[in-house]
């Protein structure tokens, strides 16, 4: 598996470290104690296409918004999360 | 049809000519009084003590493919119970004990093997963790026996003790540890099963539940409707896709593990030993294959096969404490879909789902509890609540912040 960093170029995925899902929201700080479990531990695991955060290690240190198929490991896009 | 020392001799004269199949291959019934969903070695636990323990014999397990198929087949075989949280070593003990006596149980030889479990330590510090979980072991009346470098040597000579970087000072040494043959653990549950009367049934992929009035009523198979007032999922990496069927999200995310076997050679590994430095832990079949692995490759996946960068690293970390493996060839290389839970422990519980239980997140560690697991999820179904020994294994633990965090790794389901 090869992720195209946008601003290194492709590297193979063992440059990279993996957090988990980016598609969630963190929740103002006095949100109810359901909001906060739900964006801490519960997660859609989807067999299919995820949106996900890499860290550029190895590499230009960026954190990265990955779209991958988690069936195939095919990666759609790689942008950095900041921009 | 029964296994004995007379049925061998009868069958070695009569040509092996009157062996009968070990389970039926049923088919679905429109209804059961209980439906146990998967059939690796959880489900097909369950499906046998529900009957066992409580008497519960119209039931079926519902297996998508064929039994045994998924990590129940892949796995690396190891037993143990060296846990440090009490949440979750009283149930792996149970699991210990059950195996200790499953074989005359089942009347199936599952091929348990108590060759001894050793976690090499390789520093002070890490000498002092394994005694602290030693020490919590015995506690809990399992047997635990920390070793020193001597101690270690005796056991294993070939070992590389003085190794620059990783010396290797002594182990933990679970005595009680050991492997099983994971095929015929999910093939004698499956018969045990079979002789109380519960229906195996495989090729029947639940795709849906019924659901009303906040209970389960059902569930949609490629083989039609079955209804069940109970309802119990144990279908490990696939526990989300499931789950999400009833409408559930879950602390639970899937990531493949890899197991690898070498070509045979003369014994050398004859308990199972595992690396303190990295994430190594080897034994050797009883055709002389090394089997061993490692790291999960660390992001979701459903692939069922692994990345090379965590090949390359369970090879090294291999060659860390076992030089003498450099020449031997890998024959075999495989993945499996493990379900990793937020805090690195399992799931035993009912759901927020009237008559729907779980059965999850096993993690790399679910071969060693699947008695314990079954027992435990049995007695769940059953009395519609945990028993003792699983009440900490609860899914609410998450929002009520009572985790199980054996490496206080925090919610990161690729570092447990
Ligand atoms: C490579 C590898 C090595 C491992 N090594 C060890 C080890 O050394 N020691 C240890 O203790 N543990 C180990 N594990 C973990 C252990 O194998 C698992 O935690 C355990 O097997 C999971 O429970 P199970 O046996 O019931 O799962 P599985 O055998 O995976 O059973 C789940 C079943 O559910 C079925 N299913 C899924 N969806 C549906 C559906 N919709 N309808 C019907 N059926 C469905 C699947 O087909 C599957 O057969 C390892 C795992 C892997 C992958
Ligand atoms: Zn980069």
């Amino acid at each position: 598996m090869r992720i195209p960093c946008p601003h290194c170029g492709e590297r193979g995925n063992d440059e990279f470290v993996y957090l988990g899902a980016a598609a969630l929201t963190r929740p103002a700080a006095d949100a109810p104690a359901e909001a906060w479990h739900s964006y801490v531990y519960l997660r859609d695991n989807p067999a299919g296409l995820h949106s996900e955060l890499w860290q550029h290690t190895h590499g230009c240190r960026r954190w990265l918004v990955v779209a991958r198929d988690t069936r195939t490991h095919a990666v759609f896009s790689a942008t950095d999360a900041a921009v | 049809m029964g296994y004995s020392f007379l049925s061998l001799v009868r069958e070695a004269l009569r040509g092996q000519t009157g062996w009968r199949p070990a389970w039926r291959d049923a088919a679905p019934k429109p209804a059961y009084d209980a439906i146990v969903v998967g059939g690796g070695g959880h489900g097909l636990a369950t499906g046998y003590y529900l009957a066992k323990e409580h008497g519960l014999t119209n039931i079926a397990v519902l297996e998508k493919s064929y039994i045994g198929g998924g990590n129940t087949g892949r796995n690396t075989t190891i037993i143990r119970s060296n846990y440090l949280l009490p949440g979750n070593e009283r149930m792996y003990e149970k699991s210990m004990q059950l195996w200790e006596g499953l074989e005359q149980d089942l009347n199936y030889n599952a091929m348990v093997s108590q060759r001894g479990v050793l976690n090499l330590y390789h520093s002070d510090a890490q000498r002092d963790v394994y005694a602290r979980r030693g020490n919590a072991m015995r506690l809990h009346g399992v047997d635990a026996a920390l070793l020193n470098e001597t101690g270690v040597r005796k056991l294993y000579p070939w070992l590389d003790f003085d190794n620059a970087r990783f010396p290797i000072r002594g182990g933990l040494l679970q005595r009680r540890g050991g492997t099983a043959r994971h095929d015929a653990v999910a093939w004698g549950f499956a018969h045990g099963a079979d002789r109380l009367g519960v229906d195996i049934v495989q090729n029947c992929e639940v795709t849906g539940f019924r659901i009303s009035g906040g209970a389960v009523q059902g569930v949609e198979t490629t083989r039609g409707y079955i209804a069940a007032p109970k309802i119990g999922l144990a279908v490990a990496g696939s526990t989300s896709r499931v789950a999400a069927l009833a409408g559930l999200r879950l602390p639970i995310e899937s990531h493949v593990l890899q197991a690898f076997v070498s070509e045979g050679v003369k014994p050398l590994v004859d308990g199972v030993l595992t690396f303190g430095a990295g994430h190594f832990y080897v034994s050797q079949s009883d055709k002389g294959g090394l089997v061993f692995g490692g790291d999960i490759d660390g992001y979701n996946s459903y692939a069922q096969r692994g990345s090379m960068p965590v090949v390359e690293d369970v090879m090294e970390s291999g060659m860390a404490i076992m030089p003498a493996i450099g020449r031997l060839r890998v024959l075999r290389q495989w993945g499996g879909l493990v379900d990793m839970s937020m805090d690195g422990s399992p799931i035993i519980d009912r759901t927020p789902i009237d008559g729907l239980y779980l059965n999850a997140g096993w993690c790399y560690g679910g071969f060693k509890a699947t008695p314990g697991s079954g027992w435990c999820f049995a007695h769940t179904m059953a009395r519609d609540e945990p028993h003792f020994i699983n009440s900490a294994l609860r899914l609410d633990r998450f929002a009520t912040g009572a985790v199980l965090d054996e490496r206080g790794a925090g919610p990161t389901p690729n570092l447990h």
